[in-house]
């Protein structure tokens, strides 16, 4: 028998929602479209509060006040854009292919909202029919239909840019398909780690894991990082925006749109803001477990238990999203080949290489007889332990020694010490006329 | 089929329909950009039907490599040679052309009907519930088709290596 196999059977717990009274029949319809009505609802109102928490926060960084005029500290000002957003005139170029033109933003804002429909929010809720797990579609494909659904965004995009026909529109489409399709690898690959651990690609069985053996943050922090800097490029936030450098694009692929088409490629990239970050918070952050209180994890389930755990989500997410935010305002924008030698040099090699390493560690691991949910001296999580400290290593590795200045390099590494050094003494010597020559 | 209800035979009928008049639209689109975006509504019919079948990694997979990837190159491609508009499609082959493609069209639908008549090979065992979905396709993939799986990925490495000395001699 294959070690593999043998390695994901024996991660693979209990399942812990009892299979015996699962929720069915027409209370179950009833429940999954009063589910759908209201993640739906949230999320688009919390898109509408998003971009005044960006703005808000932008200011707070910025040391400025932000929009405080409509309403109480500027907070009815999502309601007045929106309003104005649907109220202006939608505009369409003479030489835009309208049906893609039309299509292209429905093609960004619908990927974007059906990813969540398979994430987990909330420790199952019991009701008097059984239990009604808390997302929309306990699907036991899960992760692989996130990636799925993830990687059709990039049609939006790249058919905005094409049928705006414009050039900077078309440079911008290009770019993000490029930039999208790259990243996707590296993606895709940091979390196979966090599958092998879990033994299973459905959410909930990977929430399930981190409750019995510890968040997956600390064991593959590695993949951690690579998925995060891949998520960031994915919702093409910076410092990965190439699509939308309006230095060079003007507005990349969104140019040549007005009003509420413009509006739903926002919408499309808050929203996918939110899925980034509710899955960063499934596979890495333990889901809606609540850490140091484990009652509250595990069966029997009541209502408070769904209660709790919806909060402990919502604040995880909150976190990931000012991440996003806090990111955005503070580094620059990459260069366009540093973000593909980014991706394809360094990410993407690194991912392969830690599968390998990591499943490698599953085996020894094994072979030493270490279970997952072992304790030392009856709290210490020895196989989460063992992997983080092996991950801390690796980061040290990878930081350290790989990445001097040499992948994600400033433009003057390019060139010798020495010619800079030439550079730098003409200019002193003469500040006012430009240096000539090289 | 008689065991699938009213509901399954429904779904069955509706995504085969959408994706029969999507993969004709993808080959009578004059634009490439069209055509292609046809071929990718008849993939995600296909995923549904596979989800439908219970085969819901197969239906991932449908989409994840066609839809999200291969398709998506397909399209840089065709925007980067710029063969947007209709007007700038110029390789429409001719009359023996597609008539000799129509003829191998109707001898694959002469093979469905032949392949309809013989004895199906028999169902999956059904999973139970919250089972792993993946196992049953990484089993014997691992084990008893390891060698062609491993030759298979041998091929790939070949094409991408072909593709990188193409690319270089072109430089």
């Amino acid at each position: 028998m294959n070690p593999m196999l043998l390695l994901m059977q024996a991660n693979a717990f209990t399942h812990f929602y009892n299979p015996a009274a699962p929720i069915s029949g027409a209370p179950w319809l009833w429940f999954t479209i009063l589910k759908l009505l209201v993640v739906f609802t949230v999320i688009m109102v919390g898109v509408a509060y998003l971009t005044l928490a960006e703005r808000k926060i932008s200011a707070w960084i910025q040391d400025r006040y932000g929009p405080n005029r409509v309403g109480p500290q500027g907070l009815f000002q999502p309601l007045a854009d929106g309003l104005k957003n649907i109220m202006k005139e939608e505009t369409y170029p003479d030489g835009a292919y309208k049906p893609l033109f039309i299509l292209a933003p429905m093609m960004s804002f619908i990927p974007a909202l059906i990813t969540f429909a398979v994430i987990p929010f909330a420790a199952p809720l019991h009701t008097r029919w059984g239990y009604v797990t808390m997302s929309i579609a306990n699907a036991p494909i899960g992760f692989l239909y996130i990636l799925a659904i993830t990687s059709l965004g990039v049609y939006g995009i790249v058919l905005a840019g094409w049928s705006s026909n414009n050039k900077y529109s078309l440079l911008g489409g290009l770019r993000s398909s490029a930039q999208m399709v790259s990243y996707e690898v590296a993606m895709g690959m940091a979390t196979v780690a966090v599958l092998l651990l879990a033994g299973n690609v459905s959410l909930e069985g990977i929430v399930e894991q981190q409750v019995h053996s510890g968040w997956n943050a600390f064991p593959l922090l590695i993949g951690f990082f690579i998925f995060l800097v891949a998520a960031f490029a994915e919702t093409n936030r910076l410092p990965f925006d190439l699509p939308e450098a309006e230095s060079e694009l003007i507005a990349g692929y969104h140019t040549e749109y007005s009003a509420m088409k413009f509006s739903m490629f926002f919408i499309a990239e808050y929203s996918n803001m939110i899925t980034a970050s509710a899955l960063m918070t499934t596979l890495f952050f333990g889901g809606w477990s609540v850490p140091f209180w484990t009652s509250v994890n595990v069966a029997p389930w009541v209502w408070w238990k769904t209660l709790i755990t919806l909060i402990a989500f919502t604040i995880k997410v909150v976190f990931f999203l000012f991440l996003f935010m806090w990111v955005r305002w503070t580094l620059p924008r990459f260069r366009y080949d540093q973000l593909m030698g980014l991706g394809w040099k360094f990410m993407l090699p690194v991912a392969l290489g830690y599968i390998v390493i990591m499943s490698g560690a599953l085996l020894v691991l094994q072979a030493v007889g270490i279970a997952p949910d072992a304790r030392w001296l009856g709290f210490v999580p020895v196989y989460w332990a063992i992997l983080g400290i092996l991950n801390l290593v690796l980061a040290a590795l990878v930081f350290v020694v790989l990445d001097r200045g040499r992948i994600v390099s400033p433009a003057y590494s390019r060139i010798e010490a020495a010619r800079i050094a030439r550079l730098r003494a003409r200019s002193v010597r003469s500040a006012l006329t430009p240096v000539e020559g090289d | 089929m008689t065991h699938y209800g009213l509901f399954f035979q429904f779904h069955f009928y509706l995504f085969g329909l959408i994706a029969v008049a999507s993969a004709l639209a993808f080959v009578t689109r004059q634009s490439p950009v069209a055509a292609a975006l046809w071929l990718v509504n008849t993939m995600f019919c296909l995923s549904a039907l596979f989800v439908m079948l219970d085969a819901q990694f197969l239906g991932a997979i449908q989409v994840l490599v066609y839809a999200g990837a291969i398709m998506v190159v397909f399209l840089f491609v065709v925007m980067l040679l710029n063969l947007g508009h209709p007007s700038e499609v110029a390789d429409i082959k001719g009359l023996g052309t597609r008539l000799a493609a129509g003829a191998v069209g109707l001898a694959m639908l002469a093979e469905v009907a032949v392949l309809a008549r013989q004895k199906l090979p028999p169902l999956l065992p059904d999973l139970p519930e919250g089972a792993n979905v993946v196992t049953p396709v990484a089993g014997p993939l691992f084990r008893e088709y390891l060698l062609p799986f491993e030759i298979t990925s041998v091929l790939l490495l070949v094409a991408i290596i072909g593709a990188v000395v193409l690319a270089k001699r072109r430089a």
